[in-house]
């Protein structure tokens, strides 16, 4: 018995004859911001709609708060906050009244006033929710998210379709949930939103979770290694290069040498003793971790957005 | 409870913004009692008397057409998802949508006996209480058809041409445009299969007769059961998400909504009742004074 906040156990839905998630387990920690990284279609949306009871399952078994999302949906939604994908609010609803309205919903809410200051809208107050923007449309979902106070908050794709400058408000937002300790499940198929946000990624593809880990877990176990590119005043063998402490290959790219190695502090030392050995200087270096995008290439062979 | 109470506000706030309420609600329902009552009845009293019962039947039976298509828009448009990640069910959803078309409903109905006083020198409304009672009952029941309207069909389009079939046999056979006594006898004993013609009958008896409601049960309790089972139905049938298309067995489900009419229809068929009524009222309307306090 685990007391894990979310537990999802071996997790099947099937659309007629396409299996959209095919036994996905994971579980969710409290305090942590977990993310589902994969292409569109991948089953990340199924899997959450399960987790708040929008969805019903083929089979598995699915735990929030300690509950079942089937079989107490109403008691269930009264602990988790969500921004949906594919949702909207009446074009003629303020934003004020829908804050007010979704509030009423809840046994414990909170002031709705202040969610209105805190997330920038108290200027739009009496806007009709068809006349926002993208961003505010966006920001006003995660304010009435967050209005019953949720122990577990989703959050669908939260920055799909926004322009990069709305994305990075968004993501201020989450890293500032994060730092209260907000138990955060969110979906992406955008490698640096999950690198940057979550404390923990399941990378999703097909139905299933092929990977699992922080996102520096994910990286380190890669089989790509940190790159080292060096620019010389002079040529130098291969060989020598190739030989180094900490190097495990050698390539020549046009003017500079390509150091593939698995502890790069250490190569990099060595590097610079032989060159001093010999006399030669080094120009420049460049250092190139694997990203989550390596990881996902080497795992499925394929682009996370193709 | 809290959760209906506030939904029903919304919905209250959100069609008085609605610019195709204002024309559907409120200037359609009087642009037909105006031509009711000053074309059709040429402003005679005992005439604007007769015809109230179709022109307040017309509004009443509106209630479906608006319902429906906010209902589907609301789905449409995702916007049931977000409601459905929240404690709100599909009761307290569908139950404010009829609610709140109540209380929008009910200013126009009043108003039209209002202008009927006021314009057309109509003193007497009969049984006001009846009245009241069949205006209630119909209106709800008429709601409760559009919220199955909106269950049984997938799209904006098919809503809109259901509503279309129903809507056109609802008021050319049901006497709330064309007297029922004046249609070919098939049509009118199709008419008797229909609730429209028990609301606009019963109205017409209530206002012109002062027949009291205990003298009009069967219709009042028809419509009451009808509204019942179509409530039913369509919170049986209800989904949250545009993308959970409708299953075949439901559109039975849908169509058992017809069985007390049906019943009702063939008795009603049997005995001749019901026509024999709507000709008295047609005949105290053109025969002013000699029927003015006639009998049940």
């Amino acid at each position: 018995m685990n007391n894990s906040i979310l537990q999802v156990e071996n997790l099947v839905k099937r659309y007629g004859d396409v299996e959209a998630v095919r036994g996905v387990s994971f579980n969710v920690e409290e305090g942590e911001v977990f993310g589902l990284l994969g292409p569109n279609g991948a089953g990340k949306t199924s899997t959450v709609e399960i987790l708040e009871g929008l969805r019903t399952p083929d089979s598995g078994r699915v735990s929030v708060c300690g509950l079942d999302p089937q079989k107490n949906p109403q008691e269930l939604k009264h602990h988790i906050g969500a921004a949906l994908q594919a949702t909207s609010l009446p074009d003629k609803l303020r934003v004020m009244e829908a804050l007010r309205l979704f509030a009423s919903f809840y046994r414990v809410h909170r002031n709705p006033e202040e969610l209105l200051k805190r997330f920038g809208l108290e200027e739009k107050r009496n806007t009709f929710y068809s006349q926002l923007s993208g961003g505010q449309k966006q920001r006003l979902a995660l304010a009435m998210a967050l209005v019953n106070d949720p122990k577990v908050l989703f959050f669908d794709e939260p920055t799909a379709g926004l322009d990069p400058q709305v994305r990075r408000e968004i993501y201020d937002i989450i890293e500032e949930l994060r730092r209260e300790k907000k138990t955060i499940v969110m979906t992406t198929h955008y490698i640096e939103e999950a690198e940057r946000l979550c404390d923990r990624v399941a990378i999703v593809d097909h139905g299933t979770v092929i990977a699992l880990g922080t996102p520096r877990e994910l990286k380190e176990r890669s089989d790509d290694k940190t790159r080292l590119e060096v620019r010389l005043a002079r040529p130098e063998p291969q060989e020598n290069l190739k030989n180094l402490e900490g190097v495990s290959d050698c390539r020549i790219l046009g003017e500079s040498y390509v150091l593939q190695c698995q502890h790069p502090p250490q190569a990099i030392v060595s590097l610079v003793k032989y060159l001093e050995s010999q006399g030669n200087e080094l120009f420049s270096l460049e250092i190139a971790t694997p990203s989550l995008e390596d990881v996902f290439i080497e795992l499925t062979g394929r682009r996370l957005r193709d | 409870m809290s959760n209906f109470a506030a939904l029903t506000r919304m919905r209250i706030q959100l069609t008085i913004r609605n610019k195709m309420f204002l024309f559907f609600s409120v200037i359609m329902p009087f642009a037909f009692f105006f031509l009711y009552a000053g074309v059709f009845a040429k402003g005679v009293p005992e005439g604007v008397r007769y015809l109230l019962g179709p022109v307040v039947a017309l509004t009443v039976m509106g209630s479906f057409w608006g319902l429906s298509a906010a209902l589907v828009t609301f789905r449409e448009q995702g916007i049931l998802r977000r409601f459905h990640v929240t404690p709100v069910t599909p009761s307290d959803m569908l139950a404010s949508s009829v609610v709140a078309n109540y209380l929008l409903t009910m200013p126009t109905v009043l108003l039209e006996l209002l202008f009927a006083r006021a314009f057309f020198h109509v003193h007497n409304f009969g049984d006001l209480l009846a009245v009241f009672i069949l205006v209630t009952v119909g209106t709800v029941s008429f709601a409760s058809l559009g919220l199955v309207v909106a269950s049984v069909t997938n799209t904006m389009q098919e809503t809109q041409i259901i509503n279309q079939l129903l809507w056109l046999p609802l008021i050319f056979l049901s006497g709330a445009t064309l007297p029922l006594p004046s249609l070919p006898a098939v049509m009118q004993r199709v008419g008797v299969f229909l609730p429209a013609t028990y609301l606009v009958n019963s109205l017409q008896r209530a206002i012109v007769f002062s027949v009291p409601i205990t003298h009009l049960l069967l219709g009042v309790l028809a419509l009451f059961f009808w509204a019942a089972i179509t409530f039913f139905v369509s919170a049986q049938l209800f989904r949250w998400d545009a993308e959970s298309k409708i299953p075949r067995r439901a559109k039975l489900w849908a169509a058992s909504t017809a069985i007390p009419f049906l019943l009702l229809g063939v008795y009603e068929n049997r005995t001749g009742r019901l026509v024999a009524e709507s000709q008295a009222a047609m005949h105290a309307a053109e025969n002013p004074g000699r029927h003015a306090d006639t009998p049940k």
